[in-house]
Parts: C-alpha cells; structure tokens; sequence
C-alpha cells in the first residue's frame, strides 16, 4: 500500500533529507517517531502528494507519485488520503454536518448526507451532526475531525500528532479510535508523533511499522 | 453545499467586518444610485416639460428666470409683457403656436395661470373629472392641487395674490372648479389653470376705480409670457433675435438655458459622484483588508481545503464568491437607500411645489452600480484570492 525506496526530499535551502525505505501493506500500520523538526511532516506531505521527492520514489496505493501532477494530484488526495491535523481546524462558521460536507465539496463530489450521517454515526458523533465546533469538546471535536478525514473512505489515513496536548486518557483512546476507524475501512494507518504514548497504545496483536526520524528511538 | 453557501457562512463567520464592509460599500453605492437617479430624473422632468417649446418670450430680464418661472414655474417671471406686443408675435410667419402665459395670483401656494385650453392639449392633459374652463373665471386644477386642497369640480374658491401664498385675497371673485386633471407627471399637476381673461378679470375688478380705469385698464392689459412652437427649425437662428433686437422683449431658448442650467447642476452632481468614489474606494479598500486577514486568519483552514482535495483555483474561488456576496448585498442596500434618498427628495420637491419628480425608477445609467459593486468587490479580492490561491498545504503541517 505504501512502499517507498531510496526517498529523498531536498529543501529549498539545499538541505536533503534522506528516509529509510519503507513496506506498508494495506490495513498495516506506520509510526513515525522522531522530535519536532525531525522531518515527519516532510514525510507525510510526501505520503500525500503534497511535495514531490526530490529523488527516489514513494508508491501510495499502487500511484508512485513523482510522475504525479500537480491537478491530478489533487483528485488522487482527495480520493486516497483521509488527514487528521494535529490542530484540528474544524471550522467555527460551519456546523459539525456542514464540516463534513464542506469535504465532500473539496473533493468535488455531490453533498452526500446519508454517507456524512454514516460517518458521525461510526464515531458516536452523529448527535452533534448540528452543533458549531465551539460546542464541542476536545474529544469530541477530534471524533468529528476525525470522521471527516474518513468521510470518502480513503485508502491511507494520515495522523498528524494525534495525541499532542491529551492526557494519557485521552491519548489512548485517541490511538484506540484512530485504529478502529482504519481497521473498519481497511485502510492503512500511518501516524507521524513523538509521543512515545502513541506506540504503548498500539494494539500489539496487529503490530506496527516504525520509521524513526532524528535520533528518536523507540 | 456548494461554493456559494460556503463562501455565505464563511463571510458571516465574522459578522462586524462584513457588517462594517456591507454598510460601507452601501453607502458608495447608495450615494452613486442617488446621484444617478437625481440627474435622469431631473433631466426627464426637464425634458418632459420643455418638449414642443422652442422659444419663451417675455419681459427683458433673466433668460434662466424666464424659463425657470414660465416653463417650470419655479422662480418669479420677469415681468410683464403688452398684450398687442403679443398678438403681433402670434401673426409672425415663423410662429406655428403660441400660448399666452399669466401669472401673478396663486391658491395656497400653487399657482394659478392664465392661459388658453392650448395650454391644456400642449401637454396632453386628461381630465379625471369634469372639463377646461368654458368661460372667465372657471379654473382646471392639476392632480397635486386637488389632492391637497380636496377640492372638486364644482366648488369655489378664491386667488391670492403673489405667487409664493399668503398675500392679499381676491375673495370677491372666486373661481369655480370646472374640471381636475388627472396626474400625468407634468408641470400641469401643480399649477391652477384658467383663461386668461379669468386673470385680468380679477385684477381689473379689484384695481379699477370706476368704469372709465376700467377700460384704460383693458387697453393696456398684459401678458407676463409667451410659449412660442416655431413653425420651422431655422426660425432658432433668427427669430430670438428678431425679437431681442426689435422689441421690449426678451427671447429665452429653454434648451440653451436648461444645458446652462444643468451644467451648473452638473458641478454638484460631480462633487457627489466624487464624494461617492471616494467612498466606494474606502469600501474596497476595507472589503480588500477585511478579505486579507480573513485569509491570514484561515490559511490552515484553507491548506485543509487544499489537503481535503480543493484545487487552489476553488480555493482561490471561495474568496472571490465571498466578495461578490458583499457586492450583491451592498447593492441591494445601496440600491434601495438610493430609491429611498429619491422618494425622499420628491416628497420635499412635491412638498415645495417644486419640480415633480417621482420615487422608483431603473434607468440605464444605474445598472453603472451593480457593475461597479462586482467591480470594486472583485478588485479588492483579487490580491487576497491570489494569496489563498497560493496556500500551501505544508502549512497545515506546520500548525501546531
């Protein structure tokens, strides 16, 4: 499902940033564990086509995205790539159903209020379907955030810092429902963190891929 | 949800900017809708009552006061000119009509003019009841005067004299309502109109001493004007002379002197369409700030946009819709207060029996607004569309 080799990443300053080759299969799971800096965000925009490798290759459910341009790479994302910002950035203006429709309405696709319905349903939300953002709790407001990168069922589901600012908790059911979610959908999970709560709260059964970053070590 | 309900909730998610941007492009438009709609209007009213007049005689004065008094009624006549002087004009071979004009009394306010039924079919008139004066000292009054006297057809009433109100009243010799015109939006709606006889009747009766200052009285009778219909164009070049040079009187061109007259206007209508300008660039200039932080406020909720699938042109879309909704709206507001601020100025016009202009209108020219709306909202967005545009998802990433 993602399969990267010899990928690498040259900033606009000249620095290069080289990662280790990677083997995820569909439903599997990728920890990126590394410090703040480290190079993880780098990855994940890499991971969704977002910046073009500057040499290797990246392969995301079957598209190597180095021949991938810049309009089509915008419909692929949209129909691979479900994102979970570390700040969530629900809009306030917005109620939580028209959060999820404004998704629908990025990707280019028809306001599908069953499937939006569906989507808070899966993650016990669905009662605040008509809530504004600031009425919400922050558990709550990650579910929804949460539904709406799930929303087009995406392939890949990329979570950026999932747990920063929750307490352990928090943390655990955060990790617990990211897993659920991309088990239920059959969709590979890869979460870029440098908590190292994240990975003691991995369901171990199923098992994960670490890619360190830095001098991190798990 | 579409683009235009987004870009709806999203302008709103900040209610005292847009509000602010709404009242202040309101204003620039709706300052523009007045100024626009006071010219045409002004400029129709001229027009409908100066149509098949081509030379205004009267006494030596003012050529604008002439005009002003004895088409329009809006300013004290000249004078008063002889009325053989008059009849010698009529027999002129370059005159095709002339309707002979008396002024000098007025009912509460409203003037009353001496004048033939000539006077009545120039201007097309109606009748809402009754019929023109059939002898001396029976009176047609306009649509405004019967309204706000209440008087109707077959019921006296008594001139005063002047013509501002107020002045002496010839209570012993009344006039009788022979008919009310329906409105037709003319100079006829507010003015008293009788023969002119009616005029000199009431006069002479009041000012002769006895039977013999009677008749000297009627010798030297007066007209105050003559609306005079040339019976070929070319008459325009000769006949105002003729008569500048060879008589007592003055010729007054009503097309020349309203262009003056409108030109002189003209330099407060320009001062209002520059004060409207200048509102309308402060209103793209706060539409253009209140865009530009709105997308320095919401540029990882845009890069969300961009990482959920948007291209940067819908994106970019977003924020240009927002601009329009603030058009739209202004112009609405803009629009409305415009027709409102007419309709206001009618109302007073009216109340000063003034020119009669009316409230609701859509000329051409104010289609000029909603095109400068869209035009000053979509110049304002461009640079903070062009910036939205350019929002990159990286620094959704970077958002902590």
């Amino acid at each position: 499902m993602i399969c990267t080799r010899q990928l690498a990443y040259q900033y606009p300053g000249g620095t290069e940033l080289r990662f280790e080759d990677v083997d995820v299969a569909q439903g599997g799971v990728l920890l990126l564990r590394g410090v703040s800096g480290s190079g993880k965000s780098t990855w994940l925009a890499l991971a969704a086509g977002l910046l073009s490798p500057g040499a290797g290759d990246i392969t995301v459910a079957g598209q190597s995205l180095k021949a991938l341009g810049k309009v089509a790479g915008d419909a692929w994302r949209a129909r691979t790539i479900g994102f979970l910002p570390q700040k969530l950035h629900l809009s306030a203006a917005l109620t939580v159903h028209a959060n999820l429709a404004i998704a629908q309405w990025a990707a280019g696709q028809p306001q599908d209020d069953a499937r939006i319905r569906e989507a808070l349903t899966a993650l016990g939300v669905h009662e605040l379907a008509a809530r504004k953002p600031a009425q919400l709790s922050g558990g709550q407001a990650q579910r929804v955030a949460l539904a709406r990168a799930v929303l087009l069922k995406p392939k890949v589901i990329l979570a950026d810092e999932p747990t920063a600012s929750l307490d352990d908790d928090a943390a655990r059911q955060a990790v617990e429902l990211l897993q659920a979610t991309a088990r239920r959908q059959g969709a590979t999970l890869v979460i870029a963190t440098h908590d190292s709560r994240v990975s003691a709260n991995l369901d171990s059964q199923i098992g994960f891929q670490p890619l360190f970053f830095g001098r991190e070590q798990l | 949800m579409n683009t235009i309900a987004i870009a709806w909730r999203f302008l709103w998610s900040r209610p005292l900017s847009a509000g602010l941007n709404v009242l202040l492009l309101s204003l620039g438009l709706g300052s523009l809708s007045f100024v626009l709609l006071a010219s045409h209007q002004i400029d129709q009213a001229f027009e409908r009552d100066l149509a098949g007049i081509d030379v205004v005689v009267g006494a030596k004065g003012s050529p604008m006061q002439l005009i002003l008094s004895g088409v329009f009624h809006i300013d004290a006549p000249t004078g008063n000119i002889p009325l053989v002087a008059v009849k010698a004009l009529e027999k002129h071979p370059q005159v095709a009509k002339l309707i002979p004009i008396s002024l000098g009394d007025s009912f509460r306010g409203f003037r009353i003019v001496g004048t033939t039924p000539d006077y009545l079919t120039h201007y097309k008139a109606r009748f809402a009841q009754g019929g023109a004066w059939a002898v001396p000292m029976q009176a047609v009054l306009g649509a405004q005067v019967a309204a706000q006297s209440g008087l109707k057809v077959g019921d006296r009433f008594a001139g005063s004299h002047g013509l501002g109100g107020g002045g002496d009243s010839h209570g012993q010799t009344p006039y009788v309502v022979s008919g009310v015109l329906a409105a037709g939006g003319s100079v006829l709606d507010r003015l008293v109109l009788t023969a002119t006889e009616s005029v000199w009747q009431v006069h002479e009766g009041d000012t002769a001493l006895d039977a013999d200052d009677r008749k000297v009285l009627e010798e030297e009778r007066e007209l105050t004007l003559a609306l005079i219909q040339y019976r070929t164009p070319l008459a325009a070049v000769t006949f105002p002379r003729f008569v500048n040079s060879s008589t007592e009187m003055q010729a007054a061109a009503p097309a020349l002197e309203i262009t003056r007259l409108l030109n002189m206007i003209g330099v407060g209508t320009d001062v209002m369409r520059a004060l409207a300008g200048v509102l309308l660039l402060t209103a793209g200039l706060s539409v253009f700030i209140a865009l530009w932080s709105a997308v320095r406020e919401r540029r990882a909720d845009l890069a969300l946009l961009r990482m959920l699938g948007a291209p940067p042109r819908k994106v970019a879309a977003l924020l240009l819709c927002e601009a329009l909704w603030l058009a739209l709206l202004a112009t609405l507001i803009g629009v409305l207060a415009g027709q409102e601020l007419m309709a206001a100025l009618a109302w007073f016009l009216q109340l000063d029996k003034s020119v009669l202009i009316g409230g609701l209108a859509w000329p051409a020219e104010l289609w000029s607004v909603p095109a400068l709306a869209v035009g000053v909202a979509l110049l304002s967005a461009l640079l903070p569309a062009y910036e939205a545009y350019r929002v990159s998802v990286s620094e959704l990433l970077q958002s902590r």
